[in-house]
């Protein structure tokens, strides 16, 4: 019926009296870039983790290249983690490995994907490197010594590469500094169209929504508000939630 | 003769029904860390609590028993739990390789080719490969169960990257049958090949740990290398002062004051069953 590379419906958890996803649907299809916006607490990383397979639903199912999610087990489900999901986290230290290199740390997806040589690895570490812009001599380094935009940059090249099909990121540019963020977003855009990526991106910066995704997802209180292209939803909000989201962005 | 008192081997009978069951299941599944209700043996953590009672667990009364400590038959460690099992067991012990049928060991394997029949017991200290890496055991036994195991490559890279080559030189850890990743206990890198399609049957206990693993009879067991650096087994460049071996695993001893040194084989049965070398060549 549709190409889509990921599709969930009827999505449903509650975490007490709080509904944290109140029956979420969404459709991604390969090379599209989804914003998940929404105040905090609004279930905007649930839904992530959800789709992710991290956590169950209490309901619903997500489908990803026609198999369940939640239903193929968790060996199957690593190995789409390694190979072809990725996972972006808020704090590169949950995405890590500190006292690993920071080729050590590239390299990592690659050998868990059954590659033995060295030499091999470590030319697509320095590769990788130098995409993300860091100097290829801190191949060796730790990831300790970098700095926080450096860290978040590693994740994005250890995350990006086994070349996978579909990216979970979890506010990206979260605690960095304005200058950093923008660098990011820009370093994000330009991988993002090279590769021809799928990226499902959460974020409370209606403005990185806007630079970053073709289409985007309003969330409040489990439940998506608002939904449609971009710029048709941040220019022409229709539900009130959405508008005052939408005033309320800071012009600087 | 059994000193009076005593079960055979130590262990009471139920106690050894419980630690073969647990042995089937792990030749079973050859590198398969399989749980056992370890006991309180009378000697220290450390000294080979497991290995004993393996050992007491396979032992008959027509079994000769050689036990060896980091290549040795004549240190504390193996003159005790060799004398331990002629106590409590009555059986025949031995220093001889070819002539035992059990053999415990520390850190070691024999020089001499293990043949079909024989059955050598490790005494391991650390059962998980991946403890160093992973700290979570419940995610080790995930990784373990999924086969996940490119951690363990990464520490690899790591060693490469920083030193050129792989530096762990003992406890090199091992792919058994193609899946399982298994610590080969704290013997030298140098050991490793021996486990490899060895004929003997390989039987691992860890006391503390309260595991036991096995590596059943001419079972693959791969050292984890990369393609352009290929798993080297290390050996001191020098021969035994002894017999003149080039071959065999050697100790580096410090023999005076003034800090000369000298290699000597790490196995004394191997050692003395070789022709000495003559005055003037040593």
């Amino acid at each position: 019926m549709s190409d889509a590379l990921m599709q969930a419906s009827g999505l449903t958890l509650r975490f007490g009296a709080v509904a944290a996803l109140d029956d979420v649907a969404l459709e991604i299809h390969p090379g599209e870039v989804v914003a998940i916006v929404g105040e905090s607490g609004s279930g905007k990383t649930t839904l992530l983790r959800v789709l992710a397979g991290m956590m169950a639903p209490a309901s619903g199912q997500v489908l990803y290249a026609g198999e369940d999610v939640h239903a193929m087990g968790e060996s199957a489900r690593r190995r789409l983690m390694r190979s072809e999901w990725g996972f972006v986290h808020q704090n590169p230290r949950d995405g890590l490995r500190l006292r690993v290199s920071a080729g050590g740390n590239v390299g990592e997806r690659l050998m868990a994907a059954g590659a033995r040589h060295y030499g091999g690895i470590r030319a697509e570490a320095i590769e990788w490197l130098k995409r993300v812009e860091i100097d290829p001599a801190r191949i060796d380094d730790m990831p300790e010594k970098f700095s926080g935009g450096m860290q978040q940059r590693l994740q994005i090249a250890r995350t990006l590469v086994t070349q996978p099909k579909l990216v979970f990121m979890d506010e990206p540019t979260g605690g960095l500094d304005v200058s950093v963020q923008a660098k990011l977003l820009d370093l994000i855009r330009a991988l993002v169209a090279e590769l021809g990526l799928a990226v499902l991106i959460v974020t409370h910066d209606i403005a990185a929504a806007r630079l970053l995704a073709h289409r985007i997802l309003v969330m409040r209180r489990g439940q998506v508000v608002e939904q449609g292209l971009v710029d048709r939803v941040l220019d022409d909000p229709q539900h009130p939630y959405t508008q005052l989201l939408v005033s309320s962005v800071l012009a600087a | 003769m059994i000193e009076a008192g005593y079960n055979f081997g130590y262990l009471d009978e139920n106690t050894k029904r419980m630690i073969r069951r647990a042995l089937l299941k792990a030749v079973a599944l050859p590198g398969f860390q399989v749980p056992f209700g370890s006991r309180e043996m009378p000697l220290p953590y450390g000294w080979g609590t497991g290995g004993i009672q393996v050992t007491a667990s396979v032992l008959g009364p027509d079994d000769t028993l050689k036990v060896i400590d980091q290549g040795a038959d004549d240190t504390t460690n193996a003159v005790s739990i060799r004398r331990f099992f002629g106590r409590v067991a009555g059986v025949a012990t031995t220093e001889k390789t070819e002539e035992a049928t059990v053999i415990q060991t520390r850190h070691r394997v024999p020089e001499a080719p293990l043949q079909e029949g024989q059955i050598l017991v490790y005494q391991v200290p650390m059962p998980e490969p991946l403890f160093r890496l992973e700290p979570r055991v419940a995610e080790t036994k995930r990784m373990h169960a999924l086969a996940d195991y490119g951690l363990m490559h990464v520490k690899l890279y790591e060693d490469i990257a920083r030193h050129g080559a792989v530096t762990t030189s003992y406890n090199y850890p091992v792919l058994v049958n193609g899946r399982y990743l298994m610590s080969p206990s704290p013997i030298p890198a140098f050991d490793n090949p021996k486990l490899h399609r060895m004929a003997a049957l390989q039987l691992f206990g860890a006391g503390r740990e309260k595991r036991i693993y096995a590596v059943p009879p001419y079972t693959d067991v791969r050292s984890l290398d990369f393609e352009d650096h290929p798993f080297v087994p290390v050996r001191a460049d020098a021969a035994c002062v002894i017999c003149g071996s080039r071959s065999s695993y050697l100790d580096e001893l410090i023999v005076d004051d003034t800090g000369k040194r000298a290699f000597v084989c790490s196995d004394t049965d191997y050692c003395a069953s070789r022709p000495p070398l003559e005055e003037e060549a040593a």
